[in-house]
C-alpha cells in the first residue's frame, strides 16, 4: 500500500533554504546522497545561488551490509571534488532513518580528505535510529511504524510517499 | 556444467571460471562496476572498505608477475588481506596434492582463491571441491581460459570505442595455444560485436575455430582490412618445440604488426596486446609504443576489472 504525504516538498525546501542561508559565508560544499539526496542537493544549491557545483555520493561501496546483500548492480559513480580538506560540507539526503547511510557517506567523504566540518540536512527525519546520528536541518518529522518506509519520488514533481511493506 | 558452478541457486556470481557460460548481463555488470572503481585511483585514499576482513590467496602454480600483481593491487584496494603463493609445480603434479594445498589454505579461512595453473580445468576442479562460502577466480588455466584478461580487454575496447555493435575486431597470432584468444572470442560474441576475425598461419589455427563464430585469415593484410580493434597475441616461444613456424624472422615478416601493415586497418583502430610483448617478433616497437597502442591502459584497466570480479563473487546473496 502506498500513500502520498499531503505536504508540498517545495514548501519544505523553502524552509530549509532559509535555515541554511547563514552557512553561506563559510563557502559550504553541498553533497547529495544518490538518488533522492542528489535531487534535493541540486535544488538547494540553486536556491542558495552557490556557484561551485555540488557533489554527489553513491555509498554502495561503503555499505555495512555488503557481505549480506552483495553489490548493488546499479551503483553510480560518486562525484566529489578532488580535495575536500578543510571544507565545510553540507550533506543532503531525503530521509534520515537508521543513520547507516549517513555513516557510510561520512566514511566515504573522509577517504577524499579531512573536511573542516560536516552538517546534515534532510527532508524527512523519522524514528528508527540505530546509530547516534542526528540531522542539523530537517524539513519535517514523522513517526512511523517499523514496517513503513518513506520514499521521495522524482526527480520531476517531487513528492513524499509512505509505503507499507506488510501489504 | 560450469554455468551451474559459476552461479549460486539465486543467480549470483559465485565463481568466475570461464566467459563461456556467463550471461551477457553478468559481463555488462562487470564492465559497469569496473567503471565505478576506476575513479578511486584518482582519490587521496585509494582504498575501499568492501572486502575488509576477507582473505584472498593468489595461488599461482604458473608464474605471471603482471596478472598476479594486478590481482594483488585490486584485492588491496578493496581492503582484503592478500597472500601470494607460488607452489612448486613439480611437487603438486598429482591432483590429490593440489587439492590438499587448497584444503590447507581453506582451513586458514581463505575466502577467495585466485588460481593460475598450466593445466586446463584446474580452477574448475578446485571450484567443485571447495565449500559454498569459498570463491574461485580463474587467472588462466592451460590453453582453456583467461576470463579476467578478456574482460579487461572488453573494458578497454568499450573505453575507446564506446559500444560493441559496429565493431570489427581482429585477433592476430598464436590462436592455437592462446587461452586469452578463446576467452576474448566468447566475450566479444556475447557482447555482440559486428565481426570477429582471427589471423594466423594454418599451423597456429585450432581446428574448427570457425565454429566459435569467427572468420579465419592466413593473410595479415586481408585480416586487418578496415578493422577497428587489433589484438596481437604473444608468440608463445616456450610452446614452439614442434616447428609451428619456419623462423622468427619469417613470422615477423608475414604476421608482425608494423606501421606498414597497420595501414590496412581503420584510421582510428586501436592496438592491444595482453603482454608480455615480444618486440620485433609479433609487433614492432614503433607500433607498440605508438599513439594508437592502448597496451598500457589495458594494464591499468586490469585493476578495476579484477576489483569488480572480486566484489561480485565475494558479495552476498542475489544481485541479478
Amino acid at each position: 500500500m502506498t500513500k502520498k504525504i499531503d505536504v508540498e516538498v517545495s514548501t519544505l525546501l523553502d524552509k530549509l533554504a532559509t535555515e541554511l542561508t547563514p552557512l553561506l559565508p563559510n563557502n559550504p560544499l553541498i553533497i547529495g546522497i544518490h538518488t533522492g539526496g542528489s535531487w534535493l542537493a541540486e535544488i538547494l544549491h540553486h536556491r542558495l545561488a552557490i556557484n561551485e557545483a555540488c557533489g554527489s555520493l553513491d555509498i554502495s561501496f561503503y555499505r555495512d551490509d555488503f557481505s549480506r546483500i552483495g553489490l548493488n548492480p546499479q551503483v553510480k559513480a560518486s562525484d566529489l571534488p578532488r580535495d575536500v580538506s578543510e571544507r565545510q560540507i553540507l550533506l543532503v539526503d531525503d530521509v534520515l532513518h537508521t543513520g547507516r547511510t549517513i555513516r557510510a557517506a561520512m566514511n566515504e567523504i573522509f577517504d577524499y580528505g579531512r573536511p573542516a566540518s560536516i552538517k546534515l540536512c534532510v527532508l524527512v527525519e523519522r524514528n528508527g535510529r540505530e546509530l547516534p546520528i542526528q540531522a542539523d536541518y530537517c524539513g519535517m518529522n514523522l513517526e512511523l511504524r517499523p514496517e513503513q518506509h518513506v520514499k521521495l519520488s522524482g526527480p520531476e514533481n517531487l513528492s513524499l510517499l509512505i509505503e507499507d511493506s506488510k501489504s | 556444467m560450469s554455468r551451474d558452478l559459476q552461479y549460486t541457486d539465486n543467480g549470483k556470481l559465485r565463481h568466475f571460471l570461464t566467459i563461456e557460460d556467463l550471461r551477457k548481463e553478468t559481463l555488462e555488470q562487470i564492465l559497469s562496476t569496473a567503471d565505478k572503481f576506476t575513479q578511486f585511483g584518482q582519490r587521496e585514499i585509494k582504498k575501499l572498505p568492501l572486502l575488509r576482513g576477507h582473505t584472498v590467496v593468489n595461488l599461482f602454480f604458473e608464474n605471471s608477475s603482471r596478472t598476479r600483481t594486478t590481482f594483488e593491487i585490486a584485492a588491496k584496494r578493496l581492503s582484503a588481506d592478500v597472500i601470494n603463493l607460488n607452489p612448486d609445480t613439480s611437487s603438486t603434479s598429482k591432483g590429490e596434492t593440489l587439492l590438499d594445498t587448497v584444503d590447507i589454505l581453506e582451513a586458514m579461512h581463505t575466502d577467495l582463491f585466485i588460481i593460475r595453473h598450466a593445466k586446463s580445468g584446474v580452477a574448475e576442479l578446485i571450484a567443485q571441491h571447495v565449500p559454498d562460502h569459498v570463491h574461485i577466480i580463474n587467472a588462466g588455466d592451460g590453453q582453456h581460459a583467461h576470463p579476467t584478461q578478456a574482460m579487461l580487454d572488453m573494458f578497454t575496447i568499450r573505453q575507446y570505442k564506446g559500444s560493441f555493435h559496429e565493431l570489427r575486431v581482429t585477433i592476430v597470432g598464436d590462436i592455437l595455444h592462446s587461452r586469452v584468444a578463446r576467452s576474448q572470442i566468447h566475450a566479444l560474441n556475447s557482447l555482440g560485436v559486428h565481426e570477429i576475425r582471427v589471423v594466423a598461419p594454418n599451423s597456429l589455427l585450432p581446428a574448427q575455430i570457425e565454429r566459435l563464430g569467427v572468420h579465419t585469415y592466413t593473410d595479415l593484410l586481408q585480416g586487418l582490412d578496415g578493422v577497428d580493434v587489433i589484438i596481437m597475441l604473444r608468440l608463445q616461444k616456450e610452446r614452439m618445440h614442434n616447428a609451428y613456424i619456419p623462423s622468427e624472422q619469417e613470422y615477423f615478416n608475414l604476421y608482425g604488426l608494423t606501421t606498414d601493415s597497420l595501414a590496412a586497418a581503420a584510421d582510428d583502430a586501436i592496438i592491444m596486446h595482453p603482454g608480455p610483448i615480444n618486440r620485433g617478433l609479433e609487433i614492432s616497437s614503433e607500433v607498440a609504443d605508438g599513439p594508437r597502442s592502448v597496451i598500457l591502459p589495458q594494464v591499468t584497466n586490469g585493476i578495476a576489472v579484477r576489483m569488480a570480479v572480486m566484489a561480485m563473487t565475494l558479495g552476498g546473496a542475489s544481485d541479478v
